[in-house]
Order: C-alpha cells, then structure tokens, then sequence
C-alpha cells in the first residue's frame, strides 16, 4: 500500500523534462465519425508505454497521431495538440519527413521492402543523409541489426531479399530498419500480433532492451505482454482513455472498474 | 450432402439419415445444376476455340502462299547500244534511260534463253512471251544499271519476279480456264511458263522483298510489299511509346498517390474511363482537324499517326497503371513513409518498382491495341499510295508512311485477287508482331513478378 502511495506521489510530481511526447485533448475524426474523443496522455522518456483496449477502442489511432501517419488517410482529421519534446507536431511549419525521423514505426504485419535485407536497413540512413561513405553506412547496418538482435542470425546473408526471413526475422529487420535512422520515439502497433510465441518472446526481450536507448509506445491486445514489457499503461475504450498509470498499479489495482474487467478478461 | 440431410432430419422430421451411399433427391439436382453448369463451359471454350481456329485456318490458307513468290532468273545482256548511247558512261546520260528502252532487253533475253533451251510455244512469240515476267522487271533492271554502271556492256544474270497471274498459277489462283478468260494471259502462256519451269528457269522460293519492298501498283500485285508499312508502324508505335509511357504513368501516379479525393478528380477519372470507350475514328476527326488542319503536320505522317495512337492509348496506360499501383500493398508505402521517407521517395523507390510489370504489361497491350488500329489512319492520309521509304528519324516522322493495317486494308480494295493473297500475307504479319508483343508482356511480367 504505501509502496503505491509512493508511486502515485512521484507520479504527480514527474517533472516536465522526462516527458517525451504530450496528447493534449486529441480527438479524431474519420470523416463524420469521432474516433477518438480529447485523449490527454503522456510519453515518458526511456520507457515502455503500452496502450490497452478492446479492438476499435481508438489505441492505434492514437499511436498513428503521434508520427502523423493518419496524414496518409484523407478523410483523417486531428484536433487538440501533440508535442514533441515541448513542439507541437500539427504545427503546420513543421516537416513530417523530420517528425517521422525522430518517430519510428514498426507495424503489425512485418513489412520489409522486397529488397535485401542490408538494403532494408540501410534505406532510411540513405535517404536522410546519415552517413558519408559506405563503410559507415555498413557500420549503421551492423549495429542496427544488433541492437535488434537480428546481427548473428542475417550477417551471413545480408544480400538475401528480406522478405525470405521466417515472421518473426522480418519483424525484428522492420525494427532494425525503424533503428537505423536513430529516431528517439519507436511506435510499435501489435508488433507480435503475427509472431509465435518463440519469436514474440525475442520481440518483447528487445523491446526491453531497447528502452535504455529509446522511448517505446507500443499497442498490444495481449495483457501478459503490456505487463511484461510496459513500464506505463493506457486503457482506452470506446475512443476514450479510461484510465492510464504504471503497469504494475494498473494491473493490480486500477482504478476503474472497466480496466479491471478487461485485464481479468471479463469483457473485451 | 451430410448438412442438407442433418437439416431435414431434425427440422422437418426427415427420415433417419441413413448410408452415405443413399443420395437425397436434393442433392442429386444439386449436382445436376454442377455439371450443366460445367458443361455450357465447356461449350463456350470449345466454340471460341473453333471460332480461332476457323479464323487462324482461313487467314494461314490465304497468306502463307504470299511468303512464296515466283522469279524468273535468266541471264540478260546489258546492251550498250541502248543503255549508254554517248558510250561515255556518263552518270547524268545514263539517269535518263527509261524502262521503255530495258524493256526490248528483257525480251531479247529471255527470246534468246528459250531459243538456247530449244522452248517454244506454238503462239506465244517474243511479245507474248515477255509477258510472263513482270512489269517490274524493267525498273529493278534499271536501278541495277543506275547503281552498278560499269556492267553496261556485260551479261549479267538476274532474279526477275514472273508476272502476278504466272506466280498466281502455281498458287492455285490462276488455271487454264480462268486464263482462256482472261485478258492479260493465255493458256499457251501457262504452258511456256510450266516449260520454263521444268527447265529450271523459273522457280519458287522465298519470297523477302515481301516484308521489304514498299507497295505497288494494282497491275503488279506480285511486286508489293510491306517495307513502308513496316517502318510506318515501327516509328508510330516509337511515338506513342514515347510520348504515351510517361504521360500516363506520371497522371496515374498523380491521381493515385498525390491528388485529393474531391468532385473535380473523380471527373477526370469517369473522363478518363469514358476515354477508353471512344470509338476510334473520333481519334481520326480529332487528329485530322487539331494536327493536320490546326497545327500544319503534314498528311500521312507517322508523327501525326503517333499522336493520334497515343491519345487513343493513354486511357489504356492510365488504366493499368493505376491497377498496378492499387495493387501493390499499403503496408510497403507505410514502412517507407514510416521511416521519414518523403511521400515522392516512397513511391519512386518502393511503389512504383513493384508496380512496374504491370504498368510494362499494360503498355505493350496498349500498343498492341496501337498496332492494330486502322481507323483513325484512314482518316489522317496514310491510307495513301506511298512508295518512297520515309526518312530516317527523327526527320522520317514527318515523311509520308503507311502502316501494317491500313496496308492489309489497302490491299483489300484492289481488284487483282493476287492482292486479296497479299493482304492476308500482311495479316500474318500484323498477327506474329501482336504475338510477339503479348509475349514480351508475359515474360516480363513472370521475371519482375516480386513477391512481397
């Protein structure tokens, strides 16, 4: 008990340079209909962040907000306020080629380019002019597929197309691919959904890694994973946020009722 | 068969489902309706199937005999007398000799090679005799003289082409009664020719000026061929090429990747549907009135042929570019896009590779489509009588051209029936390039086909 009395004081305490992303009552609309309804939500640094809800409650949209990739549907409208580290990322001024640099994304199917895997990796370097000579081109390859613990399993075939690895590879390369552009935020939207267990398992030990170096938001519709990975949860239902906290506060004692159901699975 | 049963046994109190080898009266016309269904398939394939083979039977039995042609090969001797009366062997006097005084050669020639061989003909003379050969004889005669003047004065041995209704003879066209009939031969005549033949002198073989020489005129079936057609064809289908390929695929990637979905896009894309459907011929008005009387292109003109073609392709290119860019997965434009491409860089290097065989495949079938296209040129002059081969490009565009369909066209309206064989001949022609255009489309589509 006083241990999460604790935690709900540095809670409100956390100061304003540990935010990395701020949702300031975003509401999105799919032409008429309201998808999601002023969500106020925070993305702390160096963390896992992963958002909960039964499917259609808005979490992905959500995610999508935050690299703007909702731009690429047309009938999409966004309103209230995202920032990224204290800029609003809907300022028209802003470049979304430059937010979506600092804001990865790995998606739910794996989806490499049909292209080799080192070419896979080194796409996203190459096209924002990271490196100068192909030797630290190769050198961002190699250490992007390590950090994606992808290196040891690939390095033997670097010029195979990327779309001959197993679903699980593939995943991992899309995060390798996500990583080589050194972005500061990866948002990652049921990146497991296709993965068996093996491959979930080394998915979710590198999410874990990855948060030493990263800020992590991640959808998910598995629980045991939200609590294995995340350090902070959302629970968004029906377009709203329910309830959002730490992890281990949320899944063992939340505070509404509605959260409570869905993680004991008696609803959703 | 064992839901159907499950449902009537307890719905309407069906008798108790028995052996699997019972079959209910339901399923049985079931089954019936599959295999009626099946067998009117099977109908429709095999009538197309007659139908193409009717059509390929009737098109290969009236042309494949125009591959084949009938020379007359002899010596003649190159008479200085006639051909270079100032004996200075002066190029300017000798561009003046006419066919007129080769003709007299050509008869000597062959009076003399049948005299030699002992042939004669009771009521064929000299005259008559060089009547088997035909009327271009003289001009490539005259043309060899022209290009080679030191022969004058030589007996040199030629290929000469025998006469339309001598190769129409050993085609089958032409017997011993339809030339008792027949104003321009004899039946005495098809007896020399089958004497010379026997003699070796004239003969069948293959027949290549067919695909080179340009067209003739209508009392010398046997020398035209499809040279200018051939080439009129190659240049438009280089213009709509050109001109067709990346106007089309740049609107398509606009209205696919860049444009906003409002009411002004979706009426160019009805437009650009509507397009499609246009009768040809419109084409041809609109090419005749805007190229020709508007801008001043000249008449018969590959250039203006291209652009007409390639207005008339356009929809086509358009069409199947934008499938191919509907068919390549979102997933590949997220994952570029994910990692801070720019939308242009996403399309440029992930979309558009991948639609690439598609868009390849709609363009040749456009311009096949192109090919094949007769109408329209009929109504902007290259239905014309052209012999000269136009120029090389880019200034050959502009010089008069026919094409392969209108050739085929062309050669239907005349009346010597060597000319309806020709005209078939140009068909094959027309149908090998369509084939080979078809299947350049399907193996680039079988070796860029990526899996993604």
């Amino acid at each position: 008990m006083t241990e999460a009395a604790t935690e709900i004081a540095v809670d409100t305490a956390i100061k304003e340079s540990a935010i990395k992303m701020r949702g300031s009552d975003v509401s999105v609309f799919y032409g008429e209909k309201q998808a999601l309804f002023g969500v106020n939500l925070d993305v702390r640094k160096n963390s896992v962040t992963a958002l909960i809800g039964p499917s259609g409650c808005g979490k992905s949209t959500f995610l999508r907000c935050l690299n703007r990739m909702n731009d690429t549907i047309d009938i999409c409208r966004v309103t209230g306020e995202i920032t990224l580290e204290g800029e609003n990322i809907y300022d028209p001024k802003i470049d979304v080629v430059e937010l979506r640099a600092r804001v990865g994304m790995v998606f739910q199917k794996p989806n490499p380019f049909p292209k080799s895997i080192y070419e896979n990796v080194a796409y996203g370097p190459r096209i924002h002019g990271l490196t100068k000579s192909k030797a630290e081109l190769d050198e961002i390859v190699e250490s992007s597929l390590r950090k994606a613990a992808i290196w040891e399993e690939v390095k033997d075939r670097l010029h195979e197309p990327g779309t001959g690895l197993s679903g699980g590879q593939q995943q991992r390369l899309c995060i390798a691919r996500a990583i080589a552009v050194s972005p500061e935020v990866i948002l990652m939207d049921e990146p497991c959904s296709a993965l068996d267990p093996i491959a979930t398992a080394k998915v979710e030990e590198l999410i874990d890694e990855l948060r030493t170096n990263f800020t992590i938001v991640i959808v998910t519709h598995s629980m045991q994973q939200a609590a294995r990975v995340s350090q902070r949860t959302a629970m968004f239902h029906l377009g709203k946020l329910v309830e959002e906290g730490d992890t281990d506060k949320m899944f063992t004692n939340p505070d509404t009722k509605l959260t409570q159901d869905y993680i004991t699975g008696r609803f959703g | 068969m064992t839901d159907t049963t499950a449902d009537t046994a307890t719905a309407a109190g069906h008798p108790k489902a028995g052996s699997l080898y019972q079959v209910s009266e339901r399923t049985r016309r079931r089954h019936a309706a599959e295999q009626r269904f099946r067998m009117m398939g099977l109908a429709a394939v095999t009538f197309s199937i007659l139908a193409l083979l009717g059509l390929m039977t009737s098109i290969l039995s009236n042309g494949l005999s125009s591959f084949h042609q009938t020379y007359v090969t002899m010596e003649v001797f190159l008479d200085p007398a006639k051909l270079d009366k100032k004996g200075n062997r002066n190029p300017e006097d000798i561009a003046k000799i006419t066919t007129f005084t080769i003709q007299p050669l050509i008869q000597a020639a062959l009076a003399e090679t049948m005299e030699a061989r002992g042939i004669a003909v009771e009521g064929v003379n000299a005259k008559k005799a060089v009547e088997l050969i035909s009327k271009e004889a003289p001009a490539q005669l005259r043309h060899f003289v022209l290009d080679n003047p030191e022969v004058i004065g030589q007996s040199v041995t030629f290929d000469l082409l025998a006469s339309g209704r001598i190769d129409g003879y050993y085609k089958g066209r032409v017997s011993m009664e339809s030339a008792a009939l027949d104003r321009n031969i004899s039946p005495e005549q098809l007896v020399l020719a089958d004497q010379l033949k026997a003699a070796g002198i004239l003969e069948s073989r293959f027949n290549w000026s067919f695909f080179t020489a340009p067209d003739a005129s209508d009392t010398r079936p046997e020398a035209a061929g499809l040279g200018v057609a051939i080439l009129g064809s190659a240049y438009m289908m280089l213009i709509v090429l050109v001109l067709a390929l990346p106007i089309g695929v740049a609107a398509s990637i606009y209205l696919e990747e860049f444009a906003p979905q409002n009411r002004w896009t979706d009426m160019i894309e009805v437009n650009i549907a509507n397009l499609a459907a246009v009768p040809s011929i419109v084409f041809g008005i609109l090419g005749l009135a805007i190229f020709i009387n508007f801008v001043g292109l000249p008449q018969s003109a590959p250039i203006v042929g291209g652009l007409v073609l390639t207005l008339m392709t356009l929809p086509t290119i358009i069409i199947a570019t934008r499938a191919a860019l509907k068919a390549v997965p979102p997933s590949i434009n997220d994952a570029a896009l994910g990692i801070g491409a720019s939308k242009m860089q996403a399309i440029f290097h992930h979309v558009l590779p991948l639609a690439a065989p598609g868009i390849l495949t709609g363009t040749i079938i456009g311009l096949a489509q192109a090919l094949g296209e007769t109408a329209p040129l009929l109504l902007i002059g290259m239905v014309a009588f052209v012999r000269e081969y136009p120029g090389a490009p880019p200034e050959g565009f502009f010089d008069p051209a026919s094409a392969l369909p209108v050739q085929v066209y062309n050669w239907t309206q005349r009346g010597d029936p060597a000319f309806f064989e020709r005209a078939s001949g140009a068909i094959i022609v027309l149908l090998v390039f369509l084939v080979i255009m078809n299947a350049v489309a399907i193996l680039l589509r079988r070796r860029f086909e990526r899996r993604w």
